[in-house]
């Protein structure tokens, strides 16, 4: 079905989020939708599936005016949503989810699970979706449950499908797959509309791409004719560097050795196996991997968070045991957490309170137990001046900013004081671009000023951008790190669990934990894949 | 709260930088503003001035009031179909409406005119009072403060009883120690009796994952059951007593009376504990730890604080809160022998206390000494104007029911809404 909106604007008090859009989706094709965050898409999104109404404009479906009232109304016109944040009953199985709703039922009210079961069964097939109809949602990896979620639209006879931000959430192999399903139902003829504010994401996937920045659409291109680069000055509105600038590292002392680490879970499930590291000062050492190979286990190791179960961590040559957490975060620690918001911050506190988390009652901020309010408000303005956090006052609730803000605070925190070693965990997860172009900065900078920088991400642009050395993480055990250059796609097999010494001819510098990447008894990938979104 | 209203920091050092960068600071300024003035906290750094005219003005004060006036029109109501007269103009009301309504409001003022002057309109009347708020005070400061720690204490009940009991006993076996030592060794066992009662859900939330609702609820009747065994035996009865009512405290351990009325010094200490109460949790580092926890525990332990020690310390602290409301009864009204009823449902009292005063401590003294003033004034009513004292009760119940459903309230008086997150995924800020 072809979709137009003409003229959508929508207000909020004090902001347009949406200024006379216009957007046509044609009949069979992928649109995508880019912009940083705040941009507008989402608004854009929510009015087209009724969630909002728009204060101007209309929405024409095939050449007639439509109005919707909620996302019923936008149901029954076809149009189906899968939401950045998944619609699922956890406790419910992937039949029951997607019949939610228009459950076949007996006469007399009875569900009728085995017809439930076969419908879906059926439609995965149609759709080469492949699900469990029996298997409980809780759990399934997300890009399964994601995969639940469209079949739900499908379920429900969607034409149009929006996707807002499918694969903030997936690895890469799973947005590949997700990729796959997405050209299958174009060629079914169905239109989908896919937001993502990764430019590589909409050259691999778009057919055409539509770049909404401060509420308005400022271009339409063919993704596989515009340069990356042209995406991006279009995006931001100014031009971006999309290239990490620095020079060759200089490492110094080592910082950080870990030896023989092992860690398991509460259910003697590996994490990680007998992992060796060395980072030194002034050189950044990346791991690359996709998510829950072992790499939050890792990170949580290597800070404080987790007792090793084999092996010692050692900062300057101190055994991490003999320290605390707060000990670490005060004295020579940086820690930027995989998961912001769970762990980075507090979102109802002051961006001013959120920068002392770590110091609550440490001088200069408290004295005698009681906070040093204006001391706190200076150290906050000053970071937010320093950093470049867009609030309007240090006052402002942490939960208010957008991720590439919040992401700026945190950073300043963690960077804003004396460490010796600083370990960023996807460090531009969820940001905007000129926000990861910030980071990747001040991180570099961190390097050049003597820090040695640990940073895990499972974005392989971005290991490749900032490290000095990679390492891959698969199955728990690291292999590496490699000094750089390395070719991107060699660092892509280990990923997938090849072997280092196939593909580069034994060119590990730190040799032992490289020997075996592959036990034969090492456990399926499902078994470590939750883990680091527990 | 300050950012209302202030003009976002000039970029001064970033002049160079392009129009469209200023420009998209500015948006990214106003949305986090926009979305901020959703959540509306204040972090205790702006001037006193300022902080007490953001508390009045602030949505949820207005909330509370709204609420308030809401509870005493259906209450007015009540009153007049409760009031035989206006009842009987009732059957004629579209005759002679006059004739109904007069009658409704003669009962509504006469009723609403005696809860008034009998909490308020006297010595007498102010004093009993503020005897009555001295306990709903500590109560609800022992509600308050787990609350902060994202912890809810029902066991107020409970620890009141414990440390009444044992502040009792310390003050009539106790013998021959001077005023200002046994009063302060008895209110002190009575603080650590009670703080153990609050400690032990603490201790079993931490280590074992009990819900402290579940275990506080339980320790209640524990707490109650305990005291009607106690006061069948010689330890609190003495020797030769069948009257179920504990023996006296010695007059070494009873609460000075003021200005020669039933008032005793503990609304003073009272008032004092909440002022601790206060900079305890808006000023100090302690403080921030517990909210802190209390909002966000997954960051506060990233953080290197202890999840386990606040919720020990906060419900151990509560405990002791409310076992000094218990001792301040037990040496005070109920100096003359503690009865199995000594301690009046004060704990339970203290939830409400708390919602009301929003787990903060001067609106909790403030709701402590609203509903001191109703249950005194409620007796008056019954006594001059024959309303019921159930009426108090329902008031109090309507209040809180307004409290804890704000969105009611708005759509009633037609407020601005704050837009809260209704569908998980989109983002609090609507516009993103």
């Amino acid at each position: 079905m072809e979709l137009e909106l003409r003229g959508i604007t929508k207000r909020f008090p004090g902001v347009i989020a949406n200024d006379h859009v216009d957007l046509t989706v044609r009949d069979g094709e992928i649109h995508g939708l880019l912009g940083e965050n705040g941009a507008g898409k989402s608004t854009l999104m929510n009015i087209l599936y009724g969630l909002y109404r728009a204060d101007e404009g209309e929405i024409l479906i095939d050449g007639t005016p439509v109005a919707f009232d909620g996302p019923g109304d936008a149901i029954d016109a076809g149009i189906g949503m899968v939401h950045q944040h998944f619609m699922l009953v956890p406790v419910f199985t992937v039949a029951e989810n997607i019949t939610l709703g228009t459950e076949p039922a007996s006469a007399f009210g009875q569900l009728d699970r085995d017809a439930a079961n076969d419908a879906v069964r059926e439609l995965s097939e149609r759709h080469g979706l492949p699900v469990e109809p029996d298997a409980v949602v809780e759990e399934l990896p997300i890009g399964l449950q994601q995969r639940v979620e469209i079949l739900k639209a499908l379920y429900r006879e969607a034409k149009l499908l929006i996707l807002d931000e499918p694969t903030a959430v997936l690895t890469p192999s799973e947005a590949d797959d997700l990729f796959e399903a997405m050209s299958a139902l174009r060629d079914d003829g169905r239109s989908l509309v896919f937001i993502s504010h990764k430019l590589r994401e909409h050259q691999a996937i778009a057919d055409r791409v539509s770049v909404l920045r401060r509420g308005k659409i400022v271009g339409t291109a063919d993704p596989r004719e515009a340069s990356e680069q042209e995406l991006a000055d279009l995006m931001v509105g100014r031009p971006v560097d999309l290239v990490v600038d620095k020079d060759p590292s200089e490492p110094g002392e080592v910082v950080l050795e870990a030896r023989g680490l092992g860690a398991h879970d509460e259910d003697d499930t590996p994490l990680l196996r007998d992992v060796d590291l060395q980072v030194r000062r002034g050189e950044i050492v990346a791991v690359a991997g996709v998510e829950g190979n072992g790499q939050t286990a890792l990170v949580e190791c290597i800070t404080g968070l987790r007792t090793a179960n084999e092996g010692t961590v050692t900062l300057l040559g101190t055994d991490l045991r003999e320290r605390t957490r707060v000990d670490l975060l005060r004295g020579g620690i940086g820690h930027v957490p995989e998961d912001r918001n769970r762990d980075g911050l507090v979102g109802a506190m002051s961006i001013a309170e959120n920068l002392i988390l770590a110091h609550w009652d440490a001088a200069p901020y408290a004295e005698r137990g009681l906070l040093q309010f204006a001391t706190i408000r200076r150290h906050a303005d000053e970071a937010v001046e320093a950093y470049d956090i867009r609030t309007p006052s240090s006052a402002t609730s942490a939960g208010s900013l957008s991720g590439g803000n919040q992401q700026k605070m945190v950073v300043a925190r963690e960077f804003d004081k004396d460490n010796d070693l600083l370990v960023a965990a996807q460090p531009t997860r969820g940001v905007d671009v000129g926000s990861i172009e910030y980071i990747h900065g001040r991180i570099v900078q961190e390097r050049d000023e003597g820090t040695a920088v640990l940073i895990v991400s499972s974005e392989l642009d971005e290991v490749l951008a900032l490290a000095d050395r990679v390492a891959v993480m698969f199955h728990g055990r690291l292999m590496g790190p490699f000094t750089m250059p390395i070719d991107k796609s060699a660092i892509g097999q280990m990923m997938a669990g090849a072997d280092p010494d196939d593909i580069l001819g034994g060119g590990s510098d730190d040799g032992p934990s490289s020997a075996d990447p592959l036990d034969p008894a090492a456990s399926a990938p499902t078994e470590t894949t939750d883990e680091g979104r527990a | 709260m300050s950012t209302d209203g202030s003009p976002p920091p000039e970029p001064t050092s970033r002049g160079s930088r392009e129009d469209s960068d200023d420009e998209v600071r500015r948006r990214e300024q106003e949305q986090a503003a926009e979305a901020d003035r959703a959540v509306h906290r204040t972090t205790g750094d702006e001037p006193l001035v300022q902080r007490l005219v953001d508390a009045l003005t602030g949505p949820n004060v207005l909330v509370t009031v709204l609420a308030f006036v809401l509870a005493l029109v259906i209450g007015a109501v009540l009153i007049a179909v409760s009031d035989s007269e206006a009842r009987g103009a009732l059957s004629y009301v579209f005759a002679r409406p006059g004739d109904f309504f007069g009658a409704a409001w003669t009962a509504i003022s006469a009723s609403y005119g005696a809860l008034v002057k009998g909490a308020v309109g006297s010595t007498n009347g102010i004093t009993e009072s503020l005897l009555a708020a001295t306990p709903l005070i500590l109560t609800g400061l022992a509600v308050a403060l787990p609350f902060r720690a994202g912890l809810f204490n029902i066991g107020g009940e409970g620890q009141v009883i414990v440390g009444g009991m044992v502040a009792a006993w310390a003050g009539f076996a106790i013998d021959g120690l001077p005023l200002l030592v046994h009063l302060p060794l008895a209110l002190l066992l009575g603080v650590v009796a009670g703080g153990l009662m609050g400690w032990l859900p603490g201790f079993l939330k931490v280590r074992t994952g009990a819900h402290e609702v579940i275990t506080t609820i339980m320790l209640n009747n524990i707490a109650a059951i305990g005291l009607s065994y106690g006061l069948t035996s010689e330890l609190f009865l003495g020797p030769d007593n069948i009257n179920p009512r504990g023996l006296s405290v010695a007059d070494s351990a009873t609460l000075p009376r003021l200005f020669g009325t039933r008032l005793n010094v503990g609304i003073i200490i009272a008032l004092v504990v909440a002022v601790g109460m206060y900079y305890l949790m808006e000023r100090s580092s302690r403080g921030f730890e517990i909210e802190a926890v209390g909002l966000n525990p997954h960051a506060a332990s990233s953080a290197g604080m202890s999840v386990a020690r606040a919720t020990i310390a906060t419900l151990a602290g509560a405990g002791a809160l409310a076992g000094l409301g218990g001792a301040i009864l037990g040496l005070g009204v109920a100096s003359g022998g503690i009865t199995t009823g000594f301690s009046a449902g004060v704990g339970f009292d203290g939830i409400t206390v708390a919602l009301l005063g929003r787990a903060r401590g001067p609106g909790t003294v403030a709701a402590g000494l609203l509903f001191g003033a109703l249950s005194i004034g409620g007796r008056a009513m019954q006594a001059r104007a024959g309303i019921n004292l159930d009426l108090v009760g329902v008031l109090s119940a309507l209040i809180i029911l307004f409290v804890a459903a704000p969105a009611l309230v708005q759509a009633l008086f037609r407020l601005k809404r704050h837009r809260t997150v209704d569908v998980p995924g989109m983002s609090a800020q609507g516009a993103a």
